[in-house]
């Protein structure tokens, strides 16, 4: 399966012989496991095990939950105070599903800057960086149609401002939002395919998760210096790599360990803090509270979602060249969209020869202002669209493009790159010496 | 256009922490020590159940509690009462049974199964869940650093709430509905009481709930003391194991968890380091 050349499974026994000449499956369970892995990852590199974990947590305990929760707008909200009140253990299942998201998406989002400062999303790893974008959208849909289902203020009208937004198409959108919803405005049967879609695409990603696997243990996995594995014979591509088990195993599951205490910790002592204190409200659609927030890991595209207002010279001019199709409301919802898919097509944009961004010095810089930018836009998507604000997030959001559209595709011609390591050895030596033989 | 972009840039610099206070006239929460505040903290059963009478005896003329089950008052880590007084209680209440009197429905004694009932005046909130609902009085703005350092959250407020009431500021009408309160910010304002740009000149807004604690308003069986602000300490802490029953269970099990944890993180560190070892050897 994987390109660097490592050694098989044999089958020693009779049953094992027995079994792999009908299925081949503890040779791909070994292949899997025992994948040479560059033995200069550093710890950016354990957050696949926390999203696997996670997907893991949040299927299980969703599961459970599923079993006393009921999709309807009148009982909804009171299934879920059943589960805190009632259930045996309830209050903490729920409580680590809700939390559980939150953690999903520090974990995608770190995952996701890793990728973007080593250049992971480079040739040749563009269908596994592809597969991983489309994994991130399944996760916002999912966790947008989890946090629909308790029927509290924050979810129906949440609700009902997202799907508003699909509303901002031209010609079809409303259309596409009565489709959306199953009704013109949300209600019994928008919770109920919720519902129904919040169950299903778990079991989505958990099959996306396993083609991004595949992708990157055909490719092998990038590491912090970017230079390739060596794969002519068996004996140098061991200088380079460790098995997967027990090395990085390991490893990653102590990084987990130590980011499970500090989870369980908020769990525990603070549960509520990440969440919106009107979702303890029962949703009633005659009262609109006063500020409509999106959960956390969402602010940064709500952010670019309200950026481009009115009065933005860009969208009075694409306005004008389309003939008023394209209006602020539907500018805005493509600048989201379009957010996400500038980082899709990194692996195009970024004409750089050189993958790591450690061997890059410009580059650097614009990457860690891609970072900050990134907090900005969290920050500024929670408060009101208001002098400064409003031009806070227009500056922020305008970075993010430029970052994307004109600095990636420019650096890789204007910039002169560090001295990279010819091997990976040569790297893993430099800071831990020459291994005693 | 420049003045703005520097003054965004100044902005996100950090410069900008008094932006919330922009808003004018903001409310004041106070910080009260409540027994059940930190990683520690645990209800105290003693206060839970004068919170009880306090919301039994005046509360409960108007607003419910429809998602608090009666047995639970009987539940370690929470009033605690003995089994017969919670019988007792809940046979105060009359509930509505569909399959009495031949399917036609009729009142009946509640039992601990049953729910409170519900809030009896339209306008008067449920309870149930008050305590987490109003959690975040620090709006969506801000942080809510108050509620990591100072453990401030819904009790604080209704507890502040309880003690806003104030005179009203003179130039309000005197018909003006309501009742002033400095902390309730959702409430009616008087345009006689706004600048020329709409700004409110005071803190708070008209709340249309009357006063509702003046204090000696329950004699406590403990002969606590039930000054205006002892009563307000306790209903606060019996609303918020209204909202959050579990509260001490829940602490435990992350305690629990976090030592188990920690345990882990150690041995699995000293695995990782010694099968490591043999590939590393660390300059010095």
């Amino acid at each position: 399966m994987s390109g660097i050349p490592h050694d098989h499974y044999e089958p020693k026994t009779r049953g094992e012989k027995w079994l792999h000449n009908r299925i081949g499956i503890i040779g791909l369970l070994y292949d899997t496991l025992m994948i040479p892995t560059p033995k200069n990852l550093n710890w950016m590199w354990i957050w696949g095990i926390v999203l696997a974990f996670t997907l893991g947590l949040q299927i299980i305990t969703g599961v459970v939950l599923v079993m006393h929760y009921t999709p309807h707008v009148d009982m909804a909200f009171a299934s879920i105070e059943h589960i805190m009140r009632d259930v045996n253990g309830g209050h903490m299942i729920r409580y680590f599903h809700m939390n559980g998201a939150s953690l999903f998406f520090i974990a995608v989002y770190a995952h996701i800057f890793r990728g973007l400062y080593y250049g992971s999303y480079k040739a040749p790893r563009e269908v596994t960086w592809i597969i991983g974008m489309l994994m991130y959208l399944v996760m916002m849909g999912t966790a947008f149609m989890g946090y629909v289902l308790p029927w509290g203020q924050m979810s129906f009208h949440g609700t009902a401002v997202i799907t508003g937004l699909f509303g901002a198409i031209p010609f079809i959108g409303e259309a596409i939002q009565t489709w959306l919803l199953g009704a013109t405005a949300v209600g019994q049967p928008a919770l109920n395919r919720f519902f129904s879609l919040h169950y299903l695409l778990p079991f989505i990603l958990a099959g996306l998760t396993i083609v991004h696997i595949w992708a990157f243990h055909s490719t092998g996995n990038n590491n912090p210096t970017g230079v390739e594995v060596r794969r002519t014979s068996k004996e140098e591509a061991e200088r380079d790599t460790l098995p997967f088990w027990p090395y990085f195993v390991i490893k990653d599951l102590f990084a987990l360990a130590v980011i499970l205490v500090v989870f369980v910790a908020i769990v525990g002592f603070m549960p509520n803090y990440l969440g919106h204190p009107d979702n303890y409200i029962q949703a009633n659609p005659l009262a609109t509270p006063a500020h409509i927030v999106p959960e956390w890991y969402f602010l940064p595209f709500y952010a670019i979602l309200r950026a481009f207002t009115a009065d933005v010279w860009a969208v009075q001019f694409v306005s004008f060249i389309t003939f008023g199709i394209v209006d602020a409301k539907f500018f805005g919802v493509l600048a989201m969209f379009g957010a996400i898919a500038v980082m899709a097509l990194a692996p195009w944009l970024d004409t750089s020869s050189v993958r790591s961004g450690r061997y890059r010095p410009m580059f650097k810089w614009w990457f860690a202002l891609l970072v900050v930018d990134f907090f900005v836009l969290m920050w500024v998507g929670a408060q009101s669209t208001v002098f400064p604000y409003d031009w806070i997030s227009l500056i922020a959001a305008t970075y993010w493009f430029a970052y994307f559209l004109v600095i990636l595709p420019l650096l890789g011609v204007i910039e002169k790159p560090l001295a990279q390591p010819a091997t990976i050895e040569e790297d893993f030596n430099a800071h831990y010496g020459t291994p005693a033989e | 256009m420049f003045r703005k972009l520097t003054l965004s840039a100044a902005i996100v610099l950090g410069l900008a922490s008094g932006a919330q206070a922009a808003g004018g006239g903001e409310s004041h929460v106070e910080d009260f020590a409540f027994s059940f505040e930190g990683p520690f903290g645990s209800y105290d059963q003693m206060q839970l159940q004068r919170g009880l009478k306090i919301y039994t005896e005046v509360c409960a003329a108007c607003h419910g509690m429809e998602f608090v089950r009666f047995g639970t008052l009987a539940d370690e880590g929470g009033p605690h009462l003995p089994e017969d007084q919670v019988y007792a209680y809940a046979g105060n209440f009359e509930v509505w049974d569909p399959t009495l009197a031949g399917g036609d429905g009729d009142y009946r004694p509640a039992t601990p199964a049953d729910k409170f009932p519900g809030s009896s005046m339209s306008n008067a909130p449920d309870l149930s869940l008050m305590a987490k609902a109003r959690a975040g009085f620090h709006g969506p703005y801000g942080l809510g650093i108050n509620q990591i350092v100072k453990g401030m959250g819904g009790p604080e407020y209704i507890a502040s709430l309880l003690h806003g009431y104030h005179e009203a500021p003179e130039c309000a009408p005197e018909d003006f509905p309501g009742y002033y309160n400095t902390v309730f910010e959702t409430g009616g304002f008087p345009n006689e009481c706004k600048d020329e740009h709409g700004n409110h000149l005071y803190p708070g807004s008209w709340i249309a709930m009357p006063q509702p604690l003046l204090g000696e308003d329950v004699d406590f069986d403990d002969e606590h003391s039930n000054e205006l602000e002892h009563e307000i300490e306790d209903i606060s802490a019996f609303l918020m194991w209204a909202a959050e029953p579990k509260l001490n269970a829940r602490k435990t099990a992350g305690l629990t968890g976090v030592i188990f944890l920690i345990v882990l993180s150690v041995l699995l560190y000293a695995t990782n380091k010694r099968i490591w070892a043999p590939h590393k050897n660390k300059k010095h």
